[in-house]
């Protein structure tokens, strides 16, 4: 059993859903569904199970449901059929007071144009999760210092949001988000309204800051390369129904359908595929290469665009290890070009 | 001509009613009637019985608090002087204390009326034209019954200010709730507040520009009521505008009016500060 286990969702948007729920589950699409009963589908039967301590990337387009999904792992909308729980807890039957409860320990979250708290200042913003637990104010203070130092904003307790750029804004959003110290980081869209700049450098703080605090992270994204870098793995809606769910390399060597085949056309495949599931694999034992100590070695996590130079430049095949400096496999110049075309 | 047949005697059932309720109610409006009239007294004679320069000082004073602009309060005190010289202070500190009474009942039932039409879009559907009726309906039909239940006098004056002033902090109430940021609102849901906690830590405070201009149309209202108050008895300076109609005193009315004039403005720029600090509370630390 997963730590977070949705099990099949649906959720129907209007005023009587179980006519369009009937639909749903015979078979009906969202557009037929509307058509016929003016009731739209915000997600199908979608049952997922999330690891405590990865990041969980949810990617589709506008309309296919994702921030729907996001919202059900922390009751902000409540399926119209469907279980949702962590640990296997059901979040479901949780009461108001008990759900007040589980938000405020267990889960933070970070919104796409930030939902920061216009009238408070950095610190006030910062420290908002623990006042509502009820914190006293020096206590939360300490905190929130800690984690607006660590977001890279000591300085700017005294600003308001609107005196703040949009990076620094979300970085607000995520210092707040973590100051709770959460077991779980949703995060809706989070980089999505910055520039690429930014966003560039707001991923890798996330990585970095994931590196060291193992919070289960679940990440929302219509945007395939920023699924790809910070997902462990990968699930693509698309109209309300999940379309696949896999580790990055798995969508782009196995797109399940044209959908996803579409999205990963445009993808640098040089900093997505690892040498793992490039490399020639050996099976234990066979190990025959008992030559010459000057062949290239290589991780077995190493991407292949640092394969593609390591290659050119000595032109022999390169050897891959694992974690534990066995062999594992090999990689040849062919293989590195027919990696890289396709 | 109309058929006469299809004629509905409305007016007789609620004249029915309004005896009804007089026969059977009148000694609970009445004690109801006795404890806002002992507030407004108490005001009144604190407003009457402090020396002009006292009052004079503490315009000042709130409108540094609020504005911290001496120019704008030197001008309120100037216009606040000039009411003085046109000898209409006393009946002005009587129309204050029927003004600050009727608007801060205002606030008190309209501040809680809006959050309520906020909450609950049914309500909301429910309230809309009753607040429309409450505008537009002539004051004269409601201060009939007013009469009957209260008999004449203040009381009845400042019901009626009520009726006519409440539904614009009422309705702006309302709308800067509904203008809260949904974001906001679910980024604070999201970390687990109470509906407590959203409204006292999130909505209630970024309304607050809204709910501040609401007071301020609130408080003009009730200023341009008094004239119709002291039909029924109010004293202060609508007393002297009707005197001077009933006279045929043209000077007394046109003295009467610019101190009514006077001390609206002087009340809108008060509210229009508040507001504004509302609205920019984080200005000052820039």
């Amino acid at each position: 059993m997963s730590y977070i286990e949705i099990r099949n969702i649906f959720k129907i948007f209007g005023p009587d859903p179980e006519g369009a729920l009937e639909l749903a589950r015979a078979g009906s699409d969202k557009d037929e569904i509307l058509a016929k009963t003016g009731h739209t589908v915000g997600l199908h039967d979608v049952s997922l199970s999330i690891e405590q301590g990865e990041t969980f990337v949810v990617m589709g387009l506008s309309g296919s449901g994702k921030s729907t999904l996001i919202r059900h792992l922390n009751r902000l909308i409540d399926p119209t059929v469907g279980s949702v729980s962590f640990g296997g807890e059901d979040i479901l039957a949780m009461d108001i007071p008990a759900l007040n409860a589980f938000r405020r320990k267990r889960l933070g979250m970070v919104f796409q144009r930030f939902g920061l708290l216009p009238h408070r200042n950095v610190m006030d913003n910062v420290a908002y999760g623990l006042e509502i637990q009820g914190t006293d104010r020096k206590s939360r203070e300490v905190a929130a210092s800690k984690w607006i130092e660590r977001v890279g904003l000591a300085g700017y307790e005294a600003k308001f949001p609107d005196q703040l750029s949009g990076g620094m804004q979300q970085r607000v959003g995520l210092a707040r988000a973590l100051a709770t110290d959460p077991e779980v980081l949703l995060m809706d869209e989070a980089f999505s309204a910055l520039d690429p700049l930014i966003r560039s450098d707001m991923q890798d703080e996330l990585m970095k800051l994931q590196a060291e605090l193992h919070k289960t992270i679940v990440f929302i994204t219509h945007d395939l390369d920023e699924a790809l870098k910070l997902g462990d793995r990968i699930a693509i809606l698309k109209d309300g129904k999940l379309v696949q769910v896999g580790r990055p390399e798995e969508i782009i060597l196995h797109p399940a359908d044209d959908y996803v085949q579409d999205f990963t056309r445009d993808v640098n495949r040089g900093r997505v595929l690892q040498a793992r599931s490039v490399m020639q694999r050996l099976t234990p034992g066979s190990d025959r290469s008992e030559d010459d100590s000057n062949t290239p070695v290589i991780r077995d996590d190493t991407r292949l665009e640092d394969i593609v130079s390591i290659s050119l430049k000595t032109g022999q095949t390169i050897s891959v290890m694992d974690r534990d400096d066995n062999r594992v496999g090999l990689i040849d110049r062919d293989q590195v070009i027919s990696a890289l075309s396709r | 001509m109309f058929p006469e047949q299809l004629n509905v005697p409305l007016g007789k059932w609620v004249n029915q009613f309004v005896d009804w309720l007089v026969i059977n109610y009148g000694a609970a409006f009445e004690a109801f009637a006795d404890s806002l009239l002992t507030v407004l007294v108490a005001l009144e004679q604190v407003l009457r019985g402090a020396p002009w320069w006292v009052v004079l000082i503490a315009i000042a004073t709130i409108t540094w608090h609020a504005s911290k602009n001496w120019k704008l309060a030197a001008g309120l005190v100037i216009a606040m002087f000039a009411i003085g010289t046109l000898g209409l202070w006393d009946k002005a500190m009587q129309t204050l204390a029927l003004m600050i009474v009727a608007t801060s009942l205002s606030v008190i039932i309209g501040v809680p009326v809006g959050i309520a039409m906020a909450m609950s879009n049914r309500l909301r559907a429910i309230m809309l034209p009753v607040l429309d009726t409450m505008q537009t309906m002539p004051s004269f039909v409601y201060l009939i019954p007013a009469l009957m239940l209260f008999g004449l006098g203040k009381v009845p004056a400042i019901l009626a200010t009520v009726i006519y002033a409440a539904p614009p902090v009422i309705r702006l109430t309302d709308l800067g709730i509904r203008l809260v940021d949904q974001e906001v609102i679910e980024a604070s849901r999201s970390f687990g507040a109470s509906r407590k906690q959203i409204l006292f830590g999130v909505q209630l405070p970024l309304a607050l520009p809204n709910i501040m201009a609401g007071i301020n149309q609130t408080t003009m209202m009730s200023i341009s009521m008094v004239v119709i108050a002291s039909m029924i008895g109010a004293r202060g300076l609508g007393e002297q505008v009707l005197m001077g109609i009933q006279r045929l005193d043209v000077g007394a009315g046109m003295e009467a009016g610019i101190a009514i004039v006077l001390l609206a403005v002087v009340f809108d720029r008060i509210g229009q500060a508040y507001g504004k600090r509302s609205q920019r509370s984080h200005a000052e630390d820039v």
